[in-house]
């Protein structure tokens, strides 16, 4: 009994979702419509870009690398396929949300290429064509935006509709979790990325490649990026420049807070979908709870550094428990 | 007697090789490809535009990078002990706001200094302590305190502005060093970058940092306090940010809470072309100092010729990834070649 209890206190995951349910009580205390359906719905609709693109980020982090380069590839990807709509409102819609999805592909492709075969470092390549997509972003539209009325209703109606009772932006998400699920923790690929952040050498003796590992995340991310930004344009039927500008740093706080190890090998798919959440439900309760916006990028550093810290308390305690336990 | 000469001209053969493969060494070496593009650079816009080569211009333009130079000056010790801080900008924002609330309470500009850097080493320390203190990797701590440092300013500030500085704090940002053209920051901005190369390049301080940066596992065996240098690395760090708090503070007069935001991507961008390596144990002072310029010149003559911002920012970003690939390729190249000459 004492060590089902130990191992509960354990979870990094419960303890994520109880430090959410204090949260949810708490705003629910000062505001109680926060809890109600309607409401709940839009949260978890707010927060569903940031879940698939953190479980992208996941997996470059899993291998020990960053990318920073995440919010310019929405913003190049989302305005690409709402220029296309623009232009050619003929084509059908899954036509431009399958080349918003092709085009992420091919920019993550290019990370890809730049960490596994250039051999730069994750955090260089990034940085650099952070600065490369967001300008290329710029070129291609030559500084204008895609408005409302310039996008077609079908578009639009993208991440809009329903399937069965879920809004489709959270079906995507969940769909993009359940493959995401999948995918680490039954395939040999999403076993190889464990086996590289853990361990290169070893990973390297066992005939992993790392070189493939390391191509394999930044495509995937680029995917999950493309999708994200027509989802992005189409939800605030705007495709702006700035386009998700910051975004990339949401994605690495709620790997962070979802207890990700920055040194990679180590970390969950279910932490970072309630690292997400725990971001989502804190920019959504802000203005519920009569708080001024202004405080909210400082109250979102506060909580990063907080969880980050409890993190790493918690694993040195255990740490020493086991410890302690071989001792005896 | 023949055999002999037969030596003798073996002797010169070896001798004209190595001269050859030192020359080899010399160009292949990154400082020498970013002195090459320097110059191409300047060739090019003097070429480009009549305003691009005079001296008023070429040293009033400075004052446009100097502020993320002097930060990328200690971003070279964290970067080679394989840390990063991307909270610099924030903790100028900070610091900056420290400065604008005493400057409103009536601080003279002694004072507003000694507050703007102080406020940099206490947020050096927060991250210097969480770092080595707790062992989280860097760029996670100074992720959060990214968003802590700034919200904070941004709390505070709201959507207002401190704009009262007193007329003498504007020296920093705007003055010339006596009657001459060289703006003050520039000189602070040498001054700065002789010190910490001397200690990177002179002192114990510095060869223990390169021997972090090639192995930290192995430093610490052989009897270094890695996480007193990581440590003192980030409060430098912090400090720098103030300084630079205080130069661009002073410059603009004006303290917003979106003040610098983006330069901490800038500054690492400056130490990474110039030659630093990001796994660590590579990198000097003088490429660092030479990419200021180079960018810095780059960035002045596209604006002469009227390139769009966004291009610059392609550019510095194509320049950031093969600051990086050419280096590697021509090792690469390097290599293979002795490879060869061993088999054949």
């Amino acid at each position: 009994m004492k060590n089902r209890i130990e191992k509960i206190l354990q979870n990094r995951e419960l303890n994520l979702g109880f430090l959410i349910f204090i949260l949810l009580i708490i705003v629910t205390i000062r505001a109680p419509k926060f809890l109600e359906l309607s409401n709940v719905e839009r949260i978890v609709n707010d927060t569903a870009i940031l879940i698939m693109v953190a479980s992208g980020q996941l997996l470059v982090i899993l291998t020990g690398g960053i990318d920073l380069s995440v919010g310019s590839t929405i913003a190049f990807s989302g305005m690409a396929a709402s220029m296309m709509n623009q232009y050619y409102p003929g084509i059908p819609v899954y036509l431009v949300l399958l080349s918003g999805i092709l085009i992420g592909t091919a920019l993550g492709a290019f990370n890809g290429v730049c960490v596994a075969f250039g051999k730069i470092p994750p955090v260089i390549t990034t940085l650099g064509t952070m600065s490369i997509f967001r300008g290329l972003t710029f070129v291609m539209s030559k500084g204008q935006w895609v408005t409302a009325h310039e996008m077609t209703e079908s578009f639009m109606n993208i991440p809009k509709g329903r399937f069965f009772l879920i809004p489709n932006l959270t079906a995507w998400a969940i769909l993009i979790c359940i493959i995401m699920f999948y995918f680490i923790r039954y395939t040999r690929h999403g076993r190889e990325i464990y086996a590289i952040g853990g361990n290169k050498t070893a990973a390297h003796f066992v005939g992993v490649s790392e070189k493939k590992v390391n191509f394999m995340v930044f495509t995937i991310l680029g995917a999950l990026c493309g999708l994200a930004g027509v989802m992005w344009t189409a939800r605030y039927a705007a495709a702006v420049n700035e386009t998700a500008a910051g975004f990339e740093l949401q994605t690495v706080a709620a790997c962070v807070l979802g207890g990700v190890s920055m040194a990679g090998g180590a970390g969950a798919l279910t932490g970072v979908i309630m690292g997400s959440l725990f971001l989502g439900i804190i920019n959504n309760a802000l203005p519920v709870v009569n708080l001024s916006p202004f405080y909210q990028m400082a109250i979102q550093g506060f909580v990063v550094l907080t969880a980050i810290v409890a993190n790493v308390l918690m694993e040195q305690r255990n740490e020493k428990q086991l410890l302690n336990r071989r001792r005896q | 007697m023949n055999e002999r000469l037969q030596h003798v001209s073996q002797d010169r053969l070896i001798n004209e090789t190595n001269i050859r493969e030192i020359l080899i060494e010399m160009v292949t070496k990154w400082e020498f490809i970013l002195i090459l593009l320097f110059l191409g650079v300047i060739i090019f816009f003097s070429n480009a535009s009549p305003y691009f080569l005079d001296y008023f211009n070429m040293m009033n333009t400075t004052f446009n990078f100097m502020e993320k130079a002097i930060m990328a000056l200690p971003m070279i010790f964290a970067i080679m002990c394989g840390d990063i801080d991307i909270s610099i900008a924030s903790t100028l924002a900070l610091s900056s706001f420290g400065m604008g609330l005493a400057s409103s309470m009536g601080a003279g500009t002694p004072e507003i200094v000694i507050i703007g850097l102080s406020i940099g080493i206490v947020a050096g320390v927060f991250n210097g302590l969480l770092v080595t203190g707790l062992k989280i990797p860097a760029i996670a701590v100074t992720l959060g305190s990214q968003s802590l440092f700034r919200g904070i300013s941004q709390a505070f500030l709201e959507d207002k502005a401190f704009t009262k500085y007193p007329e003498s704090f504007g020296y920093f940002g705007q003055g010339y060093v006596g009657d001459s053209l060289i703006p003050f920051e520039l000189v602070l901005f040498l001054v700065l970058a002789v010190i910490m190369g001397f200690l990177l390049h002179k002192t114990a301080y510095g060869r223990k940092v390169y021997a972090i940066g090639n192995s930290s596992t192995a430093a610490r065996f052989s009897g270094v306090s890695v996480n007193r240098i990581r440590f003192t690395n980030l409060v430098l760090n912090g400090l720098f940010a103030g300084i630079a708090a205080v130069l661009l503070t002073s410059r603009i007069g004006s303290t917003r809470p979106n003040i610098a935001v983006g330069w901490d991507m800038e500054a690492i961008t400056l130490v990474v072309l110039g030659g630093v390596s990001i796994i660590g144990g590579k990198g000097n002072i003088f490429g660092v100092i030479i990419a200021v310029f180079l960018l810095g010149y780059l960035k002045f003559g596209m604006g002469l010729l009227n390139f769009s911002a966004k291009s610059m920012i392609i550019t510095t970003g194509f320049l950031l990834i093969a600051a990086v690939l050419i280096p590697e390729m021509l090792n690469t190249v390097k290599a293979k070649r002795k490879l060869r000459k061993q088999q054949g």
